[in-house]
């Protein structure tokens, strides 16, 4: 075999990210489902030495809007277009997204204006009548796992804990789950491509885990958009999932990671919601599998507090995997406010254990 | 070629998503939609490369073209480069367009999907806002979100989040300046003119069907849309 070759075709696989300076733009999901998610990544870019710039005045991209079909191409593309306008007169180059479908969306706009160039212009025009704006098109366009995948190493170096179990020293069973838009219809934009995305699965590697393969790996968690936005469609939404659980569950994984926004919000609810259907948990005894951002697992990893990472908001308790890892938890303090009283507690599910 | 498939062909996601297909149904042997549906993105293709305008018009008004969740799946797999993501994409919004969407059930749901999400981006800033996901509509969310929402302010405030404030932060008040410049992006690209088109086409179905509809989300019609399955779209007829 030539190394040569093997490297040629992995190049396709590369990508290029940027190592710092970053603009930072917030998704919609991860803001009202995990907050904790996005606080988590701006502590360890901190903590990394990394300098990351958010302006308040951006908004969302409407890439939720444009795939269920209220929002119209022109539109979607003039709302990236202003989000470009704010990183340029800030004076950065490389844009980083929170959101897969934003980084989806900012993919297929920058495509869109590469093969059709009088649309971009037109674009210009849109946004100059409608806000006075000019932007520059980003140097480097990253998803924030992207980042995360780049400096896996450094937060290796700098973690107290591994995906380790602390008691058998085995090598906790991850299951990784990669969002869609991250790399369906542009391969080459994502680490590994869209059939062997490596964003994930690297980071997995390096911080100690043991990555499962499964037969449903690469289905949808079943966002679908309208399929879940409208009540009426949810059963194409759990179906997906359902499907996805069904087929990990004899692999026996004990964490599934993710990278979309989405993605962990559905993995972690329709979870709740199939144990309450049919009394089918997916876990160990009783518990469901855990579902994790990459920020939440590299928070973890770097030795912040659980419930700083805001794991409490979780419908899928975390303990199980906390205490395999040997990380300590205080449970008093789970449903405690930012002043240390009591906010109550959430019901306890009928079929899913809860901690 | 028809006037239809014309009007197709000024989307550029339908040029860049119709190649040739060659109906191998790799698109419909991965695609999420088909095993839950009865949806053939293959079937789809091949109906828009006959360029016939009546099955495009049977397309447009039915409920074939909501099926797909839009996780573009297909157009990774496609040995053509056929993408009927996009595809869907384009059909979708020229029967908003022309206002056949009212005439099937799940083309109707896009009044409810405006008068949230839509609604939401042009008041908040943001395609999902906490306080308009009731636990009531999305029971499925569990016990953890309804403690949430009931302790909304104080569980954002815990995890860091810049709730309804001034500044950088997760779910930060946007500035009615930047709000602003949303409407008249809206405005000067179509999407405000799209939301008026949902809104009239629906307007006049409503009243077809003598359901009554008004300007909120707390009318019969909208909460027919949104939860009303009355017909099997699963299995093939």
């Amino acid at each position: 075999m030539k190394p040569e070759g093997k490297r040629l075709v992995w190049n396709e696989y590369q990508k290029e990210i940027a190592n710092d300076n970053y603009f930072y733009v917030r998704s919609c999901v991860r803001q009202n489902f995990f907050p904790g998610a996005e606080k988590t990544f701006l502590r360890y870019m901190k903590d990394m030495g990394r300098n990351v710039f958010e302006n308040p005045s951006h908004t969302t991209c409407s890439g939720i809007g444009y795939h269920s079909d209220i929002v119209p191409f022109e539109t979607a593309m003039t709302m990236v277009a202003r989000q470009f306008a704010l990183m340029s007169e800030a004076g950065y180059e490389n844009f980083v997204t929170s959101c897969i479908t934003s980084f989806g969306l900012y993919s297929e706009v920058l495509e869109t204006w590469e093969h059709f160039p009088a649309v971009e212009e037109k674009i210009r025009g849109h946004l100059r009548n409608a806000t006075g704006r000019e932007f520059v098109k980003p140097k480097n366009l990253a998803h924030a796992s992207d980042v995360t995948f780049k400096l896996r190493k450094d937060i290796s170096k700098a973690g107290k804990y591994r995906l380790i179990n602390h008691i058998t020293g085995n090598s906790i069973r991850v299951v990784e789950h990669i969002g869609c838009h991250y790399s369906r219809m542009f391969p080459n934009k994502g680490v590994g491509g869209a059939e062997y995305p490596y964003v994930l699965i690297g980071m997995i590697d390096e911080w100690g885990g043991e990555v499962i393969d499964y037969p449903e790996r690469r289905h949808c968690c079943g966002f679908g958009f309208r399929q879940y936005l409208v009540k009426a469609n949810r059963g194409y939404s759990v179906s997906s999932s359902k499907k996805k659980f069904d087929s990990m569950k004899p692999y026996k994984p004990e964490l599934i990671l993710t990278n979309c926004p989405g993605c962990p919000m559905f993995l972690d609810r329709w979870q709740y919601a199939i144990s309450e259907m049919e009394g089918t948990t997916y876990g160990e005894n009783g518990q469901g599998i855990p579902v994790m951002t990459y920020e939440e697992l590299a928070g973890l990893i770097l030795g912040y507090d659980p419930w700083d990472l805001g794991l409490q908001v979780h419908q899928v308790p975390v303990e199980p995997l906390l205490e395999k890892m040997g990380i300590p938890y205080d449970p008093a303090k789970k449903f405690l406010d930012i002043n240390g009283n009591s906010m109550g507690k959430p019901k306890p599910p009928s079929a899913m254990k809860f901690y | 070629m028809g006037a239809l498939y014309d009007k197709l062909r000024q989307d550029i996601r339908f040029v860049e998503g119709l190649t040739a297909c060659l109906n191998c149904g790799t698109c419909t042997a991965i695609c999420p939609a088909a095993e839950f549906y009865n949806y053939q993105p293959r079937k789809l293709v091949d109906i828009l490369q006959t360029r016939d305008d009546e099955k495009i018009l049977e397309l447009l008004k039915g409920d074939t073209i909501w099926y797909c969740g839009e996780c573009m799946s297909c157009v990774t797999r496609c040995p053509r480069n056929n993408a009927p993501g996009l595809l869907i994409t384009a059909l979708r919004s020229l029967s908003q367009e022309l206002g056949y969407f009212v005439e099937s059930e799940k083309g109707r749901q896009q009044l409810a999907i405006k008068r949230t999400v839509g609604h939401w981006i042009l008041e908040y800033g943001y395609c999902l806002y906490p306080s308009q996901i009731t636990p009531e509509n999305h029971p499925e969310q569990g016990p953890i979100w309804e403690w949430e929402f009931q302790n909304l302010e104080k569980v954002m405030e815990r995890l860091g989040a810049n709730y309804q404030k001034a500044g950088p932060g997760v779910l930060r008040a946007i500035p009615q300046e930047d709000l602003d410049e949303i409407k008249k992006i809206f405005d000067e690209t179509g999407g405000t003119a799209r939301f008026e088109k949902i809104e009239s086409f629906s307007r006049q179905k409503a009243e077809e069907m003598g359901i009554q509809l008004d300007d909120g989300l707390q009318n019969d019609y909208i909460k027919h849309i949104y939860t009303a399955v009355n017909k099997d779209h699963t299995t093939e007829p």
